[in-house]
């Protein structure tokens, strides 16, 4: 019990440090610093935002359902993160052990395009609708092969359980022999977390930052900590279905477990520094007609193999 | 086709951000580290003083009447050696657009520019100069020029004609040759 609430609070406090070293490593990445000044290197400054997030005057429009406007950012927050449930942090080590934990977070995957539309409708705004709308659009696009891709790792592991999958991967991780169900996955992830070049709800030059446009203050810190922690989510499920969860040679599980999460959440970052956002209509094209049949064609070929094995 | 070609230039775009982590960073740490000016950075506005220490100004608002956005104002006296100099000087720093041009005006070379651009305040009004604060002790750029040593200006102890490329006025009201 106390376990689980320290990894849902680690989580947390992983995703609000997440904002700060974000901007260090696009500094590394672009030759520059990055925030710096507020204490030593700059360690103070997940401080100063918050302090400058909480003293942030938290305006309601008077226009818009208030009700549904509180409730957005609440839901987005808590979506994703009840999906770090299920992921084993090692062999013996997961919250919840479910049997289908799979489904679970293709659930709640589904579940967060809810906040992202309810935003979006109820600030009563016709950019944060259009946001909302392209944000479902999208997500639905990518929603469809977000579940192909990992059935492959599914057919291979015969479980929907993680532990599983994981103890599937003990003589190869899932990388090499699903290596589309990888990548497809990996892109369906940065859909997910609505993470560059996948960023069409909150492009900011022609939305001028899409759904959340009306928040402020401490509901709009929850839309953007929501990010990270889906980010992180989404590195920790990729870890644990394609890249062997918490096995390594040597060091100890929740080593590997994290030192992998943190490399996939680091690739997060880089593809944001170096991947232009492109045209709307691209990525739905991209979607539908490149990363969905590929899904196809592995989960057909798994299957295949599985097949003659047995 | 072309979405192959598309993924793999961008997979090359991943990697060449990915190796700049390794180059220098271009950031220069300006509190810490100064920032190079050349020496004819139009930055802060002083006056400036001959070799003698007495100031350049003479308070003949050239400088305010071509200031674009008129920051400066300034008020003539007469000293007893019968010396203009301006009884107050007054910069507007939170005005000034750092043009260059009441230097240009000046005919005394009193008023300068200098490459100094660290004048922030935390009041508006702090940005207001006197002339106490825009007087340096030195001629600044132009160290041997006194406009009363060039100009046919006359004033308590040097009459016309006295400056050795001048010759001596002529009395129109004497009839020796
Ligand atoms: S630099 Fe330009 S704006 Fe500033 S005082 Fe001189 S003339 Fe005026
Ligand atoms: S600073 Fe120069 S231009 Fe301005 S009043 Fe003095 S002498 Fe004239």
């Amino acid at each position: 019990m106390i376990e689980s609430i320290l990894v849902l609070f680690l989580t947390l406090i992983c995703a609000t440090i997440m904002s700060v070293v974000e901007r260090r490593i696009l500094g590394l990445l672009q030759n520059r610093y990055g925030p710096n000044r507020v204490g030593w290197q700059g360690t103070l400054q997940i401080v100063a935002d918050m302090i400058k997030i909480l003293f942030k005057e938290d305006w309601i429009p008077m226009f818009s359902r208030k009700a549904i406007f509180v409730f957005a950012p609440m839901l987005s927050f808590v979506s994703l993160l009840l999906v770090i449930a299920i992921v084993p942090i090692s062999s013996n080590f997961v919250i919840i052990n479910l049997d289908i934990g799979i489904l679970f977070f293709l659930m709640m995957a589904s579940l967060s395009i809810y906040p992202v539309l309810f935003a979006g409708w109820s600030s009563n705004n016709k950019y944060a609708l259009l946001g909302a709308i392209r944000a479902t659009a999208q997500t639905l696009t990518y929603e469809v092969f977000l579940g192909l891709s990992l059935m492959g790792v599914v057919v291979r592991a015969q479980s929907f359980n993680m532990i599983d999958i994981v103890n599937s991967q003990i003589l190869l991780w899932n990388c090499i022999p699903q290596f589309f169900g990888f990548i497809t996955f990996f892109i369906a992830g940065l859909a997910l977390c609505h993470r560059h070049p996948f960023d069409q709800p909150e492009s900011e030059q022609e939305l001028s930052d899409g759904y959340h446009i009306e928040y402020s203050g401490m509901k709009f810190g929850l839309f953007f900590i929501g990010e990270y922690i889906s980010i992180i989510i989404v590195s920790s499920l990729i870890t644990t279905m394609f890249f062997g969860g918490w096995f390594g040679f040597g060091l100890s599980a929740i080593f590997w477990f994290i030192f992998k999460t943190m490399f996939f959440a680091f690739l997060f970052i880089l593809i944001r520094a170096s991947l232009p956002r492109p045209r709307y209509d691209k990525i739905m094209l991209f979607g539908w007609k490149f990363c969905f049949p590929l899904t196809l064609i592995n989960l057909i070929f798994t299957a295949f193999f599985m097949l003659c094995k047995a | 086709m072309s979405i192959i070609k598309t993924l793999v230039s961008q997979i090359r775009s991943i990697w060449l951000t990915f190796i700049n982590i390794f180059s220098k960073r271009e950031t220069i740490m300006y509190p810490e580290k100064s920032v190079y000016l050349a020496p004819r950075y139009r930055g802060r506005v002083i006056l400036s003083r001959n070799l003698n220490g007495e100031e350049r100004c003479v308070a003949c608002n050239l400088c305010a009447a071509v200031c674009p956005v008129g920051c400066i104002s300034l008020k003539k006296s007469i000293s007893k050696t019968n010396r203009w100099y301006p009884k107050f000087f007054r910069i507007n720093f939170s005005r000034c657009i750092f043009c260059g041009l009441c230097e240009e005006a000046c005919p005394t070379a009193a008023i300068q520019l200098i490459p100094d651009f660290e004048l922030s305040e935390y009041k508006r009004q702090d940005l207001v100069y006197e002339k106490e604060d825009l007087l340096i002790s030195g001629p600044g750029k132009y160290s041997d020029y006194d406009f009363y040593q060039f100009s046919g200006v006359e004033i308590e102890g040097k009459k016309k004609g006295n400056l050795d490329y001048e010759s001596n006025p002529i009395d129109v009201k004497t009839l020796l040759p």
